[in-house]
Formats: C-alpha cells, sequence, structure tokens
C-alpha cells in the first residue's frame, strides 16, 4: 500500500507542477512546446523496458515490449529532433542581429 | 535500499527535476532551445535510471538485451529520419504521428501486462483493483490516442475528408453508443471478467476515430494539444502498471501541461473546448444559413503587374501569411519579393494572426526558415491598428483570419473570433488559387469590398512573377 499511496501523491503534485509550468506562452512557441511535451510522454518507454527486463523467457512478453519500446522510442527521438529544428530557427535570428 | 536502488532513485529525481525545468524553458522563446535539450537529457538520464537499477538488482538476461536494443535501433532511426526529412510545412501532422506512437506504446504495455501479469515493484502480484484501473485506463485512453492522432494526421495531410454524416446528429449518438461500449467492458473487466479488454480496445480506438474525424482543419491543433495531454494521461497510468513513480510525475506534468496548452490555443481563437469537440467543423452544419454561404457579387481580380504597379508605389506594406503560403512552399520567394521592396524603401512587415496557418507559430516558424528578421513579425494585437496607414496589404493564402464578418456579422459562425483589420488598409491585394472558402467554409467579406483584389493562383507562381515585375519596374534590390 506504501507505494500506491505515494503514487498518488506523486501524481497529485506532478499535475499541480504542470499546471503551474506553463503560465504564459507566446502563440509563437506554441507548436514548439506542444511538440516538446509531446516527445516527453514518450516516457512510456521506461514501461517498455522494465516489461522486457522483467520478461524472463516470454516470448510474446518481449515482442510486445520490444514494438512498444520502439513506439516509444520513435516518439520521443522524432520528437525532441523536431522540436529543435523548429527552435533553431528562432535561435538563429535572434543570435544576428 | 542497496547502493544501485539509491543510485537510481537519485537519478529518478535528478531526470524529473530536469524534465520540470525543461517545460519551464519551452514557454520562453530565450530559452526554448537549451529547455528541450535539457528535457531530452533527463529522458537519457530516466533511461540511465533503469538499468542502473536492473544491473544492482538481478540483472537483465542477453535475450532482455537483444530486445531491448532491436526496439530501440528501429525506433530511434525511424524518428530521426522522419524528424530530418519531414517538411517544415508538414509540422502539425508529424506532431500528431509522433504522439499517436506514444499512445500506441502505452497501450502495448498495458495491454501486455493485463495478459501476462508481472509481480511488479508493489512486491506483490498484479491482481490488485488499483492495477486493473490503471491497465483499464492505459488501455482506453491509450487507444483513443492512438486513433484519434491518427485521424488527426490524416485530416491535416489532406487523406481523410470529413463525411457528411458524420456532420450530422447521428455522430453523437454513435460516440455515445461506443463509450457506453466502452463503459460496459470497463465493468467487465473490473469485477473479474477477461473478455472485456479487446471489446474496450475495439471501443475505444472506434471512439478515438469518431471524436476526432467531425473536427475541422482550424480545429486540428487544438485537438493535437489535448491529445498530447492524453498521452501523458496514458504515461502516468502505465506508470501505475509497471510500479514507476518517474513515469507518473512525468505523465502527470505532460498531461496537465497539454490541458494548459489547450486552453491558452483555445482562447487565442476565441473558441471554447467544448465547442471544439463537439461543435463540429466551423459552418458546415449551417451552410444554409446567411451567413454560412451566400454569392460574391462584387469580385475584383487584377493581374500581377497591376499588384506590382501598387506595391512599387508603396510606402507601407504589410504581410499577411497564411497556410496557402506553406502549401505552396512559398516562404523564399516572398522573401525575395519583401527584399526588393525593402530595397526601394518600402516598409514591410508581417501581421501574423495566431492561428494563421494550421497550428499557432506555423507561420513563425515558416517565415523564420526564409529568414525574414524576427522583429518584423508582429502580432495581432499590435499590428491592428496600423492597417489604416498602411498602403498595401498582401494576403497571401490566409482567409478565415481576415474576415470582417467576425467583427460585423453577429450571425456568422466566426462572429467574436479575432481577426486582422486588413480591410482598413487603402488597398487589399488577396493571393488566392480560386474562389473557394476557406478551412471554416464560410464565404469571406472582405472579397467583396471595393479596396480588395484579387489576384489567383498558386501563391508561389503569384509571387515569382511579381518578382520579376518587381524587377522589370526598374527597382534593383539591394541583395
Amino acid at each position: 500500500m506504501s507505494f500506491l499511496s505515494e503514487a498518488f501523491w506523486v501524481l497529485l503534485l506532478g499535475s499541480l507542477l504542470g499546471l503551474e509550468l506553463i503560465g504564459k506562452v507566446p502563440p509563437t512557441l506554441h507548436t514548439p512546446l506542444m511538440s516538446g511535451a509531446n516527445a516527453i510522454s514518450g516516457i512510456t518507454m521506461l514501461a517498455a523496458l522494465t516489461l522486457i527486463i522483467k520478461a524472463g523467457n516470454n516470448l510474446p512478453l518481449l515482442v510486445i515490449g520490444s514494438v512498444s519500446l520502439g513506439f516509444a522510442l520513435f516518439n520521443v527521438v522524432g520528437g525532441f529532433l523536431v522540436t529543435d529544428r523548429m527552435l533553431a530557427m528562432f535561435s538563429r535570428k535572434s543570435s544576428r542581429k | 535500499m542497496n547502493f544501485s536502488e539509491i543510485l537510481k532513485f537519485l537519478i529518478d529525481l535528478l531526470a524529473v527535476f530536469l524534465l520540470a525545468l525543461g517545460i519551464k524553458g519551452l514557454s520562453k522563446v530565450r530559452s526554448a532551445r537549451d529547455a528541450n535539450r535539457l528535457a531530452a537529457i533527463a529522458m537519457t538520464l530516466a533511461v540511465v535510471g533503469v538499468f542502473v537499477n536492473s544491473l544492482g538488482g538481478s540483472g537483465i538476461p542477453l535475450n532482455a538485451w537483444a530486445w531491448i536494443i532491436v526496439g530501440s535501433l528501429v525506433g530511434t532511426l525511424l524518428g530521426a529520419v522522419v524528424a530530418k526529412r519531414v517538411a517544415m510545412t508538414a509540422m502539425p501532422e508529424t506532431v500528431a504521428l509522433f504522439n499517436g506512437c506514444g499512445g500506441m506504446s502505452s497501450l502495448l504495455v498495458a495491454l501486455a501486462v493485463a495478459f501476462f501479469p508481472l509481480s511488479n515493484s508493489y512486491g506483490e502480484v498484479s491482481t490488485g483493483l488499483v492495477e486493473k484501473i490503471s491497465i483499464v485506463i492505459s488501455v482506453f485512453v491509450g487507444s483513443i490516442t492512438f486513433t484519434g492522432s491518427i485521424v488527426a494526421m490524416a485530416k491535416l495531410q489532406g487523406w481523410l475528408p470529413t463525411p457528411g454524416w458524420m456532420q450530422s446528429k447521428m455522430r453523437h449518438l454513435i460516440n455515445i453508443a461506443l463509450g457506453v461500449v466502452a463503459l460496459v467492458s470497463i465493468s467487465t473487466l473490473l469485477s473479474g471478467g477477461d473478455n472485456g479488454l479487446w471489446l474496450l480496445v475495439i471501443s475505444s480506438a472506434l471512439l478515438g476515430i469518431g471524436v476526432t474525424l467531425p473536427i475541422g482543419g482550424a480545429d486540428m491543433p487544438v485537438v493535437i494539444s489535448l491529445l498530447n495531454s492524453y498521452s501523458g494521461v496514458a504515461a502516468a497510468s502505465a506508470g501505475f502498471v509497471v510500479g514507476s513513480q518517474l513515469l507518473i510525475v512525468a505523465g502527470a506534468m505532460v498531461g496537465a501541461a497539454g490541458l494548459i496548452l489547450t486552453q491558452v490555443m483555445c482562447n487565442g481563437m476565441n473558441r471554447s473546448l467544448v465547442s471544439v469537440l463537439f461543435g463540429g467543423a466551423l459552418g458546415s452544419t449551417n451552410s444554409s444559413g446567411s451567413a454560412g454561404s451566400g454569392e460574391y457579387i462584387n469580385i475584383t481580380s487584377c493581374s500581377v503587374e497591376e499588384c506590382a504597379l501598387t506595391l512599387e508605389a508603396a510606402e507601407r506594406v504589410i504581410i499577411v501569411p497564411g497556410y496557402g503560403l506553406a502549401v505552396a512552399q512559398a516562404q523564399h520567394t516572398l522573401r525575395e519579393v519583401t527584399r526588393v521592396l525593402e530595397g526601394s524603401g518600402v516598409e514591410v512587415t508581417y501581421a501574423i494572426h495566431p492561428v494563421a496557418g494550421r497550428m499557432p507559430g506555423h507561420m513563425n516558424v515558416l517565415l523564420a526558415e526564409a529568414d525574414v528578421p524576427y522583429e518584423q513579425l508582429k502580432e495581432m494585437d499590435i499590428v491592428n491598428p496600423e492597417f489604416p496607414a498602411t498602403d498595401v496589404v498582401l494576403v497571401l493564402g490566409a482567409n478565415d483570419v481576415v474576415n470582417p464578418q467576425a467583427k460585423n456579422d453577429p450571425s456568422s459562425p466566426l462572429y467574436g473570433m479575432p481577426v486582422l483589420d486588413v480591410q482598413e488598409a487603402r488597398t487589399v491585394f488577396v493571393v488566392k488559387r480560386g474562389m473557394s472558402a476557406g478551412y471554416s467554409g464560410i464565404k469571406n467579406d472582405l472579397f467583396d469590398l471595393a479596396n480588395t483584389s484579387m489576384v489567383f493562383g498558386d501563391a508561389k507562381k503569384v509571387l515569382g512573377d511579381l518578382l520579376v515585375e518587381l524587377k522589370e519596374l526598374g527597382i534593383s534590390g539591394k541583395s
């Protein structure tokens, strides 16, 4: 039960933090912010990893875990790179002036 | 707690801290790029944490390594290729695709645990009610996120039209029915049955399609942002499934932040979330109404040559970019045209409507790619008072965001949406491929005004011709 009660505290505080973190966002940053947050939601790759590690010799579990890991990493790697590409365009401008 | 557990704990704490800093930093222009990298580092740390914990514990078997390497290689490579290759104009649908895959990942984890219960870090075998609930939530939200995102992507790509019957009231009935089926299967699952799982997967997947399909393209960014929030929720509930607090925190943060961002976007369009989700595509439901359709009575069309002459004589020009510019990939040609104009002393600025294009910030990204100085981009509130003192406004592929109906016609579905007051300028040129309506499907009163002239053609072609004309007129750009 201790993990559970802790987990709910974590859930609550995490949500509150998320609500607080984004106060005023300039419209310019909506797309990059969405894309960056989207990359972070690929954090389920940790769950997929855990699944594979704990799977033992259960082949279906290994396969599902691996596919899931692939999907998650596609999200994470793609998400961060695409966000970086977008943001690179802004920073290049501001450093030139 | 042994050493590796303590180490993992510290790594997790650091990762959460950096993730929070990353999300915070992403909301400021100056820090955004570093913040994005910070978040990426945090994610890498989190993965290291999992390995540290397992290596210190029972170790990772060889066959597990093989599956880990295969999965991560494929995912990483595909992600990198897509991220590098995709055109800047296709950003919204790319984000939707990534998001859908994140949802799919959570869904798969939950399904795997449902079929092959793990002994988890609560130390017990996973038959507890809470674990069942979290599996059910993961499956439900994960499926909706996946199918919803894929539909959103397909619609933005233009692969999927909005089917007519989806605009009728019937879709609400269908979606409610699907929701009921999902609820029934959830209650069977929770009361111990196993058969409900596939039913839940199918009904929630269909629900994701049913909810997203009727939503009009202009509202799509809001939907993607909402689905992004869902994938955070899916990740958090996957955290409950496998017993990872890090996953719960990160998922909760993304879920909540996504919700806020969705709200901010809705405010920018003066739409409520409810009307985005349940209102269907703007205009198409009341296309028989007086505001929705109607004939154009006073269209003036003019040649590129006339347009060039007027531009040459102008002192102040404002460019209003829209989705058409993005589709035509005309940003570089536009930049050349404005360089020539600036070279002859014309003052050029760009008016950026918050939802111009298919996603907020779309135009900023597009113009930045074409080397347009950041200072020349002006947001709506700043640029609107400047229109009366402007000689020429060049509207490039924008439509709904310059529709005066939003101000003048209370019966219009657009009424109340903040728009750019381009009609206040002395002359307005609208570059457009044809007389088709904008994304909202609503007639644009701007085109009927006496000071508006239409220049028909693809934005890139028109701008290319314009460039030639301007050069022939003897203006030599400095660059």
